[in-house]
């Protein structure tokens, strides 16, 4: 019995080391390489920030980090609004259709994100919907909405109903349990939810590969680009900082998480 | 009571109310452009889809040639090795997070969370430096005298996978980890009481008990791998795969029917496997 157990204690930490270091090592390495002085993405030429400074200075990526920061932001702060509200309005209501409302809005997550690229394109052009920032945020609010909705669902079906009932039967309008019950609790569930839409939009290239115009490029579309045509250190430098905002983005979102987890539990 | 009843229908005006946005949403950007699509695919080829054109099945005919069929075969083929590798290197890794103290298990969770949310073209971008000709794994083999000569590793079919399974093992190892934590060991422990070597307790036991799991991780990877389009061409090695077909239809061929066609079967496909899993008592994967 103790011999078996001593065995498992030194296999695993070992193996999940192992994976991790596999897991980390290439992230660390696009981390690396945006310092090495020299143009080779694979042989090490000794330590510079000269591509950060190049990075700095080009106007066209100035423009890309604009307009992913505005797309970013602005689809994530729609599919809050619509991703929320939704989530409200289905947590506990009997809505007809409702079923066939959920399973349509979360049916993004579901599909290969190239058919949903080509038939947003499809659907655009035959509507005339100019390419471009408008289709960009429709487009990015689309796929993110699911990840606000299942994120804030999730949080109003774990919570006990006895709360609002509580605030109904002291005499409170439904508009004010909304407003002073509902909306506090469930508020770290939607900054984490939009947190993670802003992750996904900063991610996404397929989608917007096939709904931006040529006036219009992003953050990640640059880096598709840069990487099909072989890579350079500028492009490490700009990964890295793609890396550095979405670690941030999930660190928060993550602590988001864990403090409306108490909150729940400990108003339980 | 009538206060009650007037409450609740008041409830439901507002509830339906909130949910307006997002059906809006859903029936103009998602079943809107799926059914389009399907439109496009089933009329004749170089036409736009309008209500009352004539229909055909010719785009899907079409697809029976034999190099289509090839490459819808070669994408299931790396979709289905993906999903093997990725569980038998997974499924220890969630096992063994399952079962580490309550310190430990929280980390870990955030240390394979991050990977997962960091955009896939960087990290597969990370890869490429690791596995250049003149990289760090070829110097390091260099170096300990292993080999001679530089391994040309990019463009071959081991590292297109690896790069699969580096983006997908996350969804393996979450709903792996998730079944083990549920289990209930005592029932290990009385196989183990009751004369079953470990091996023994693992297969009659563990692996039946935690069998959903493996079940949503398989479908988890299953899925989008069949779909995945642009991983190939970063590793190079001109491997073609039904996302790269699909891109050539539209943005090279501009055969806009064809490639409805194409992404209805994938769609076909992803559901398909979708159902069947849930058809067989599979949970709901809604939560990733």
């Amino acid at each position: 019995m103790a011999r078996r157990k001593k065995k498992r204690k030194i296999f695993s930490p070992i193996y999940m080391t192992l994976v991790l270091i596999v897991l980390y090592l290439p992230i660390l390495m696009v981390i690396i390489y945006s310092f090495n002085a020299g143009r080779s993405i694979g042989a090490w030429q000794g330590f510079s920030t000269n591509w950060y400074t190049r990075l700095f200075n080009n106007a066209l990526m100035g423009d890309a980090l604009k307009n992913s920061l505005i797309l970013a932001g602005l689809s994530a702060g729609l599919a809050g609004v619509i991703g929320t509200l939704g989530a409200i309005g289905l947590a506990h209501g009997h809505i007809r259709g409702g079923n066939a409302i959920e399973s349509l809005a979360t049916l993004p997550m579901m599909i290969p994100e190239l058919v949903l690229g080509m038939a947003y394109l499809a659907v655009f052009t035959a509507v005339g919907v100019k390419l471009g920032m408008t289709a960009l945020v429709l487009t990015h609010t689309a796929f993110c909405v699911p990840y606000v909705f299942i994120n804030v669902k999730s949080r109003l079906v774990g919570m006990d109903p006895a709360i609002e009932e509580a605030a109904r039967d002291l005499g409170a309008s439904p508009m004010r349990v909304l407003r002073d019950i509902t909306i506090p609790l469930i508020m770290p569930a939607v900054i984490s939810g939009m947190m993670l839409a802003v992750a996904m939009s900063l991610d996404d290239v397929v989608i917007s590969f096939f709904v931006t115009s040529a006036e219009t490029t992003t953050l990640p579309l640059k880096i598709y680009t840069g990487l099909r045509s072989g890579g350079t250190p500028e492009i490490n430098a700009l990964s890295t900082l793609m890396l550095a905002l979405i670690f941030v983005l999930v660190g928060l979102s993550q602590l988001m998480r864990a403090r409306s987890d108490k909150k729940l539990y400990s108003s339980k | 009571m009538a206060r009650n009843t007037a409450l609740r229908r008041s409830d439901e005006r507002r509830n339906a109310l909130f949910v307006l946005p997002m059906a809006l949403f859903a029936v103009v950007l998602v079943a809107l452009p799926l059914v389009y699509v399907l439109g496009t695919s089933l009329v004749e080829s170089g036409q736009d889809f309008t209500f009352g054109a004539a229909f055909t099945l010719d785009n899907y005919k079409k697809l029976l040639r034999a190099d289509y069929l090839k490459v819808f075969l070669n994408s299931i083929q790396l979709a289905l090795y993906t999903t093997l590798v990725s569980l038998i290197i997974g499924y220890p890794f969630g096992y063994f997070m399952a079962r580490a103290g309550r310190r430990w298990k929280a980390l870990l969770m955030m240390l394979v969370i991050i990977p997962f949310w960091t955009s896939a073209l960087v990290r597969i971008y990370g890869w490429k430096i690791l596995l250049q000709a003149n990289g760090p794994i070829n110097a390091v083999l260099r170096g300990l005298g292993l080999i001679d000569k530089n391994i040309k590793f990019l463009g071959s079919y081991g590292s297109v996978l690896l790069a699969m399974v580096y983006c997908m093992i996350s969804f393996m190892i979450l709903p792996c980890h998730s079944a083990v934590d549920k289990m209930d060991f005592t029932l290990v422990e009385a196989a183990r009481d009751l004369g079953s070597n470990p091996a023994r307790a693992f297969v009659d036991v563990t692996l039946p008990l935690t069998m959903p799991g493996i079940l949503a991780g398989c479908v988890l990877v299953f899925v989008p791998s069949v779909g995945i389009f642009y991983l190939a061409d970063i590793m190079g090695g001109g491997l073609v795969l039904v996302g790269n077909l699909i891109r050539d239809q539209l943005l090279k061929v501009r055969d806009w029917n064809t490639g409805s066609a194409m992404s209805m079967v994938l769609i076909i496909m992803s559901a398909g496997v979708y159902l069947l899993y849930r058809r067989s008592g599979g949970d709901d994967l809604g939560v990733f």
